[in-house]
């Protein structure tokens, strides 16, 4: 689980997973008030392995296996944070994060508000989210759009192992609380360079990953990478897409996605999450507000269908998620408008 | 087992408790049911929205309060423990700029009345859903330990209805569990707005489920503040000094309805209220202490008098602050200025 290269730039190429593992570990190696808590994190060191090692490392007073209990592993976390400490308390799977709702809307994001500032919550919780594993219906879903709508809340959802330690760190840093969205598919499928030492990326500020001129698209988690490929595939047939990666989810980066709108005329989102509520749809009604007359085509959205979630049979499992075919022939349709 | 603690006649027995703290109680329970009452008149009066009363709990509150050690302690309260704030050092000012919703309350009017947050005092700041707040009082214990603080324990309280909850269930076996320096003081009152408490358990006592979490639970006369002094006092000590947390269940009543919007005539007898009200606390303590000779008929209208004027005045200061201003309902969402579509310019 260590880092595999380490290179003369002081970067050292890591899987997705090392990256989380990794910033976690200097998080706690930083600051004392740091402590991981949750389900499975001690001895078995988590069920993605990402904190093994750190029962024996940092002692059973920082990394807490707690109880079977989502609701108290984020209130308890709260009140950590509250009096002063900066838990990170994990979810083991973002399936498992509705016991917890309560305690995320109606007390995490609301203490400094309801106390005007008299208490703060500064706070992280980290879950794996996202399908293409064979979780079936309870080990697959995507819950950024259950809790975007919250005021008070930062959500995070970063692709690449640079920005996740970037944002992570950030995420500890920050002091209101924070829910990280780890896309398990791309645990150990997406590696990538990690510039070495401690850093942050600013938290609300999208990343244009590659550049392009005929069609913008946005995405995030596993599907930003799938839209990377076809964005790739489609450059030798001379249609030049620009891939910008959200990266937040709350609060967005408006100006770098109006400002490759108003370049490229045309707007395609990506996300695995269901179509019908979700991240797209605030996107597309922020750009019909601020740009509808630089669109030269109506906004398209490739998006998870309108059902309760993917099945654990492989055809149910791929006929939810979207494949990097319909993202090529999408981009194509938009270029070709 | 739960124990039962209980003051007796007149033969005082005042748990190492001065005539001064004896007086403190007092009059802190005589300042509730001012406050109390005065928060009923304001919204008959229509100038505030909503208040909730504390009556029948006063002597729970002022005998826990006196267990709690200022400076040291954490109290998590819930909705109906007004003497609770006032007796860890809470105004009768910051009480009504609350109920006023003016820029004087702490939340400068952003919460309902009697969600108290104070983090100079240590009173951690609240919400409305029932025992969400048990977990916290949990983190913060687990703070203490964390960092060694030594003689340092939290107070949560919550009525009855409170432990129907799943979170106060993952709350106690959290804090037994980790052996956390805390307490849960729960004030059965045996009204959850209008559901009676044998529609919320099987067992008598709220205490008798302690045993299920492998901790002490005591039940005491929460009529009486000395002896609930008496029972937290040694469930606080026991925490502070490393001995794990506890369940204290203190019986007491609801006099009042939930609130000035509730009608208790749909779901409850007058005269089962007016059965309770032979056991009134605050007469009842009067009583206690005039009998044992702590203090006399003139000190007692004295403490009236002064319990009054200080409301009075309270009520005077609060309703002359300003309301907050329009623009304030944007500011404290997030550190900093915040908006959830972010703007860059080079």
């Amino acid at each position: 689980m260590t880092a595999t290269t380490q290179q003369q730039t002081g970067t050292t190429v890591m899987t997705n997973v090392e990256a989380v593992r990794t910033t976690l570990h200097d998080a706690l190696v930083r600051d004392d008030r740091v402590l991981i808590m949750g389900e499975d994190v001690g001895a078995r060191g988590n069920v993605f392995l990402i904190t093994k090692g750190f029962l024996e490392e940092f002692g059973p007073q920082r990394i807490i296996d707690t109880p079977l209990a989502e609701a108290s592993i984020v209130g308890v976390a709260i009140g950590m944070a509250m009096e002063g400490l900066r838990p990170i308390a994990e979810i083991q799977f973002a399936d498992f994060i509705y016991p917890a709702f309560n305690q995320i809307v109606g007390e995490a994001a609301k203490t400094r508000y309801r106390s005007n500032g008299d208490y703060t919550c500064p706070m992280v919780i980290r879950t794996p989210y996202g399908g293409g594993v064979r979780g079936a219906l309870s080990h697959s879903v995507s819950i950024e759009a259950l809790f975007y709508h919250v005021p008070g809340l930062t959500i995070l959802a970063p692709s690449t192992p640079a920005d996740i330690k970037g944002l992570l760190n950030a995420a500890i840093e920050c002091p209101d609380p924070v829910l990280f969205l780890e896309h398990k598919k791309t645990y150990r499928s997406v590696k990538g360079e990690v510039p070495g030492g401690y850093y942050t990326i600013p938290i609300g500020k999208a990343d244009v990953k590659k550049a392009g001129t005929d069609v913008t698209v946005v995405s995030y988690g596993y599907n930003l990478h799938q839209a990377l490929a076809a964005a790739n595939r489609l450059q030798s047939d001379g249609v030049s897409v620009e891939v910008i990666d959200l990266r937040s989810i709350r609060p967005m980066d408006k100006t770098t996605i109006l400002d490759s709108v108003r370049k490229t005329r045309k707007l395609l989102i990506i996300h695995e999450d269901n179509k019908f509520g979700g991240i797209g749809a605030e996107i597309s009604a922020m750009v019909a507000e601020e740009a509808l007359f630089d669109l030269d085509a109506p906004i398209r959205r490739l998006a998870g269908p309108d059902v309760p979630a993917m099945g654990y049979a492989l055809p149910l499992e791929e006929e939810f998620l979207i494949s990097t075919d319909e993202m090529v022939h999408a981009m194509r349709d938009m270029a070709t408008f | 087992m739960p124990k039962t603690t209980a003051t007796r006649g007149r033969e005082l027995d005042r748990a190492g408790l001065s005539d001064e703290q004896l007086v403190a109680m007092l009059r802190n329970m005589l300042l509730q049911r001012q406050l109390d009452n005065r928060g009923f008149q304001l919204n008959r009066q229509g100038k505030i929205p909503f208040a909730l009363g504390s009556e029948g709990h006063e002597a729970v509150q002022a005998g826990a309060a006196m267990a709690f050690k200022r400076g040291a302690d954490v109290l998590v309260p819930y909705y109906r423990d007004l003497g609770l704030a006032l007796g860890v050092g809470m105004t009768a000012f910051e009480i009504l700029s609350s109920l006023f919703g003016r820029v004087t309350d702490r939340s400068m009017g952003r919460q309902f009345p009697n969600h108290y947050t104070n983090s100079e005092l240590g009173v951690l700041s609240i919400s409305s859903i029932i025992a969400g707040h048990c977990t916290h009082a949990v983190g913060v214990a687990a703070a203490f330990k964390y960092r060694g603080d030594a003689g340092r324990a939290v107070l949560c309280s919550t009525g009855e209805g409170a432990s129907s909850q799943g979170e106060w269930h993952e709350s106690v076996n959290y804090a037994a569990v980790h052996a956390l320096p805390m307490i849960f003081l729960v004030e059965n009152n045996e009204w959850a707005i209008s559901t009676p408490q044998d529609l919320q358990m099987k067992v008598a006592n709220v205490a008798d489920k302690a045993p299920a979490y492998g901790l002490p639970g005591a039940v005491c006369d929460g009529f009486s503040p000395i002896a609930t002094y008496v029972t937290v006092h040694e469930a606080l000590e026991r925490a502070r000094s490393g001995g794990g947390p506890s369940i204290v269940e203190a019986k007491c009543y609801r006099y009042l309805s939930h609130s000035t919007d509730d009608d208790d005539r749909t779901y409850r007898s007058r005269e089962t209220i007016e059965e309770h009200r032979k056991l009134d606390p605050v007469p009842r303590f009067e009583q206690v202490l005039l009998e044992a000779g702590v203090i006399d008929e003139a000190r007692v209208k004295a403490l009236k008098q002064d319990v009054l004027r200080e409301t009075n005045e309270a009520t005077d200061a609060a309703e002359a602050q300003p309301y907050p201003t329009p623009e304030s309902l944007y500011t404290n969402v997030v550190a900093g200025d915040y908006r959830p579509w972010q703007e860059f310019h080079p």
